[in-house]
């Protein structure tokens, strides 16, 4: 016979999103039945956003070492040694489900989410990245998402001063009922400033700073841990709201105070607000924490401990400070116009103590609600191996012109300017590269150095062969980072996935994982902090695996870098790395065929590497200063792209069999650069000596676009369609 | 050259700014907008940003913090006062510019390098430029249409007060206005940002003369 306390039911225990099992595990952690405020607490520790209890056990395997490493995954976020005293601190993460419900604000508190990570370990966010995944553009939700997204997420950075330096964007069916919206922040720090969420040290207080708890956010966490379904609106009420105003006054009073040593310990109040960062802070530091909940500050009146608990009300921090320090802090708090509240203080319990109004409302050992958490090792299956097609299984084109042109005006390649310039991308004065590379760069603040930074994934390719599409996402993130000259660094990643509890679901991502991993250690890109979402489902349709990975690397010195545009009449095109003509999951298949079948691009590291490293050295040796990486679409897709931000033209020599292959296979390991014919000269000797594949591609000429001097495509043509596609589509009516 | 900068929260060009002035040594006092006087100064800068968070109306608080007494005592006095974007917004709140900055035409935050075209080479600002000299600056804003009545409007250019237009304008602003001094010459708004546009790294460095102008005008 189950035991609950008076007001508990088995109903209550499930609309919580804990399992029979589950509660059977709290029953014997407490030894009595937990009371409602306590049951909350569990359930949002527990839930799959917090706990990792599905993916833990793979997460475990991912390279996350390194000698540029200073903090791995479990912290707010990742920190790297970007040289000189200076760190790179960045994290991606997802705001799926609330951006569906209610897409401005959802996307906006993604956003202000992901700074507060950044900033809450000392750093000041420099750039923010995004990754978004919407439906098919036919979809009749699927503008409303796109400009409420886009704005909330310009909404929040613009008003931060932060800059939206770039990221990637596709439209898929799949993702028609469950959008998703990855937002990325990197911070600069220096190293002997780095705060971290540990509590040290018994009768500290722990101090409440920020915004007001108001009612709103209660369960997102568990939201975030279930499928959708046709009821889904419901649930807005579960999505926060976002202030940007707050949280730039809290970003320069926390920095304010972090000059300071006043700092024991810090953590932002995100998924499960006080309830997670109090209990983080308490278990990472071995200590026990006691809350007086009659402290808090809040919005609204007769807020119950339950709702004070589990209220996800953004911009709020917890610290723990030094004693004695509080007046001095409190004063910065106070000059910034924020709240400051001494709520509670660490005790030698080791547990989690709750007061409101003289009695005593909850109390748990923190162990029970971290170690204890549960961990699956769910049931998965491999995804079936799906078969190479070969080059003829595609009939060619009538004309390559024509297909460059259909491929250059399809969704996923088209420009993403009506996005962009929504964004401000030049604020803080250090934006090097904005949104439309293949990196985005920024110069470290004062310095000549910069920080290159991109978000990538092809989750057709996941779908296909989730182990070659998992390498290939962190393949080309490294790859990117490296078209730009810059040394990659390391990566953060942003794992959604649809329901864990389905075994060929569990397959994908296993199988994923396994690829990022390899590629992570192939390339020595580790991963150095993520997220995982899960349940990305509507009435059980699942999205397509979406494993974004978010890559950063340093640029020593910013004259030596490359950027995409085409300078000069007579340079020549180089293809550094093997075309094969893989054309199985191409873009070139699916808009020109109609055809989703067939492997993705195999994905050989150590060519990779190679082809990289390569590449680099010539940006390095001042060589090679026009270079684009060859993703989706293909060769004849990059050089357009070139071409149209060069807004020069070029003739590629082709080979007359198998041309389509050729110009619009997605093999992988690739590059185009643009060079002066000695530089060329200079480039291909080198790459014969080291055994790289090289290839004259064609030459930079005109105002057209052209193979074999034939198929001719006008540049200005081009550019209507590329650049026309989104404002039209923005502006038709459903 | 002595500068100020006013810092109003969420103002968030201040930084940037700073950085503009301290290249052409004149590293600038930053002052909080809670002080009540500003130190002795040559030139106040009222930076752009999302002063108060924009709420109520773009630069309607900030036009009133403590602060703006003194700027607004000053510069009727004739100490030239520059405001960028949030901060022209603020000057017009403050009324020591004429006319309104509405929101955008398309009612979508725009950030881009426009092309302005230099109208009056003749201030303080601006003498380091040729006159119709075209300039690229980015401009990041969400309330940039630039409004006032036609006798308004009507005077600001048969006074050479219009100082910057938009070669392509992006934002509805009356008559492509870009950026005005008030009859003195000594206050000047725009919205464009040429601080963002002042270092050989960003995509355009045209915005540095107005920096170097000032210098050259008041050190």
């Amino acid at each position: 016979m189950t035991m609950y306390a008076t007001g508990i039911t088995a109903d209550s225990v499930r609309e919580h999103g804990l399992t029979e099992e589950e509660y059977g595990h709290i029953l014997k952690r407490m030894g009595r039945p937990p009371n409602t405020t306590e049951l909350g607490i569990f359930s949002v520790m527990w839930s799959e956003h917090c706990s990792y209890k599905s993916s833990r056990r793979w997460l475990k395997e991912l390279p996350t070492t390194g000698p540029q490493v200073i903090c791995g995954p479990g912290e707010n976020a990742g920190i790297i040694d970007i040289g000189d005293g200076q760190a790179a601190v960045f994290k991606m993460e997802s705001h799926n489900h609330p951006s569906f419900i209610e897409p401005y604000q959802g996307a906006a508190t993604g956003v202000g989410g992901i700074m507060r990570d950044v900033f809450t370990m000392g750093a000041r966010p420099v750039a923010n990245m995004n990754a978004l995944r919407f439906g098919d553009p036919a979809h009749e939700k699927t503008r409303h998402l796109v400009s409420g997204v886009v704005a909330g997420i310009g909404g929040y950075g613009n008003c931060m001063g932060v800059p939206t330096v770039g990221g990637e964007v596709n439209f898929h069916s799949s993702y028609n009922g469950n959008i998703l919206v990855n937002a990325m922040t990197v911070g600069i720090v220096d190293q002997n400033k780095i705060f971290y969420s540990a509590a040290k040290g018994i009768g500290n207080p722990v101090v409440y700073v920020g915004s007001k708890t108001g009612r709103d956010g209660i369960h997102g966490a568990t939201m975030a841990s279930a499928e959708f379904d046709d009821d889904s609106d419901a649930k807005r009420p579960t999505v926060q709201v976002g202030d940007p105003f707050t949280e730039k006054l809290l970003l320069e009073a926390c920095l304010e105070l972090m000059a300071g040593d006043a700092i024991i310990a810090i953590q932002d109040m995100g998924a499960a607000g006080l309830t997670s960062s109090s209990v983080e802070m308490a278990s990472k530091g071995d200590v026990g924490i006691e809350l007086n909940l009659d402290h808090v500050p809040c919005r609204e009146t007769a807020m119950l401990p339950y709702e004070m608990m589990l209220s996800e009300s953004q911009e709020r921090m917890l610290m723990v400070l030094h004693p004695g320090r509080e007046e001095a802090a409190r004063a910065i708090f106070d000059k910034w116009g924020l709240d400051f509240a001494i709520i509670g203080i660490t005790t030698d319990t080791g547990h989690l103590t709750l007061t409101h109004q003289g009695a005593v409302v909850a109390d748990i050992p923190v162990e029970g609600l971290t170690e204890d958490a549960p961990l699956y090792n769910r049931p998965w299956v491999p995804t079936p191996h799906a078969y190479i097609l070969s080059v003829d299984t595609f009939a060619p084109p009538k004309d390559f012109g024509d297909a460059l042109v259909t491929l250059m005006g399809s969704p996923d390649l088209v420009s993403r300017r009506w996005i962009w310039e929504q964004y401000d991308h030049s604020v803080m004065a250090d934006t090097v590269k904005g949104p439309g590379g293949d990196a985005a760069i920024i110069r470290v603040h004062g310095t000549n150095k910069g920080l290159a930074i991109t978000t990538d994934v092809t989750p057709r390719y996941c779908l296909a062969g989730p182990r070659e599409g998992g390498s290939q996402a962190v393949a080309e993130a490294w790859r990117n980072l490296t078209a730009v000259g810059a040394t990659p660094l390391a990566m953060t990643d942003c794992l959604n996935f649809g329901n864990p509890e389905r075994p060929e679901i569990m397959g994908q991502f296993v199988e994923c994982l396994e690829g990022m991993g390899a590629a992570g250690r192939a390339l020595d890109f580790p991963i150095v902090s993520g997220n995982v979402s899960l349940y990305n489902e509507t009435n059980g349709e699942a999205i397509l695996p979406t494993p974004a990975i978010g890559g950063v690397g340093v640029i020593k010195d910013l004259a030596k870098r490359a950027h995409v545009a085409l300078e000069k009449t007579g340079d020549v095109l180089l293809a550094v790395g093997e075309t094969k003509g893989h054309l199985g999951q191409s873009l070139f298949a699916r808009e020109i065929h109609g055809c989703e079948d067939g492997a993705p691009p195999p994905v050989n590291l150590a060519t990779e590497r190679r082809n990289g490293d390569f590449v680099r050295t010539c940006i390095e040796q001042g060589l090679a200063s026009c270079v684009h990486d060859v993703s989706d679409g293909g060769l004849y897709v990059a050089v357009a792209e070139m071409a149209l931000a060069g807004g020069i033209g070029a003739d590629i020599a082709a080979p007359q069999i198998n041309t389509h292959g050729f110009l619009f296979g997605e093999d992988q390991a690739r590059y185009v650069m643009a060079v002066r014919p000695d530089q060329a000269d200079i480039i291909m000797r080198q790459a014969t000596d080291q055994d790289i594949a090289l290839e004259i591609l064609g030459r930079v000429r005109g105002n057209d676009l052209t193979v074999n001097g034939k198929h001719k495509v006008l540049l200005d043509d081009l550019s209507k369609v590329h650049e026309g596609w989104f404002t039209n589509f923005m502006s038709t009516r459903t | 050259m002595k500068s100020c900068v006013i810092v109003f929260p969420a103002s968030n060009c201040d930084r940037d700014v700073a950085v503009a002035l301290d290249q052409i040594g004149a590293a600038p006092t930053m002052v909080w907008h809670g002080e009540t006087s500003l130190p002795a100064t040559d030139l106040i800068v009222l930076p752009g940003g999302f002063s108060y968070g924009d709420y109520l109306r773009s630069g309607a608080m900030a036009a009133r913090a403590p602060i703006m007494r003194d700027v607004l005592k000053r510069a009727r006095a004739g100490t030239p006062v520059l405001g960028i974007c949030n901060g022209f917004q603020i000057l017009t709140e403050a009324g020591l510019l004429p006319g309104a900055l509405m929101r955008n035409a398309g009612l979508k935050f725009i950030c881009k390098t426009v092309q302005l075209s230099v109208e009056n080479n003749k201030t303080l600002f601006t003498g380091g430029y040729a006159l119709g000299q075209d300039i690229d600056i980015p401009i990041a804003h969400h309330d940039g249409n630039y409004f006032a009545d036609d006798e308004t409007l009507d005077r600001l250019e048969g006074e050479g007060h219009v100082v910057l237009r938009y070669s392509d304008n992006p934002n509805g602003s009356a008559r492509d206005i870009a950026g005005i001094v008030n009859k003195s010459g000594s206050v000047l708004g725009m919205m464009p940002h040429p601080e963002r546009a002042s270092d050989p790294l960003s995509k355009s460095c045209d915005g540095k003369a107005f920096f170097e102008s000032l210098m050259e005008a008041l050190a």
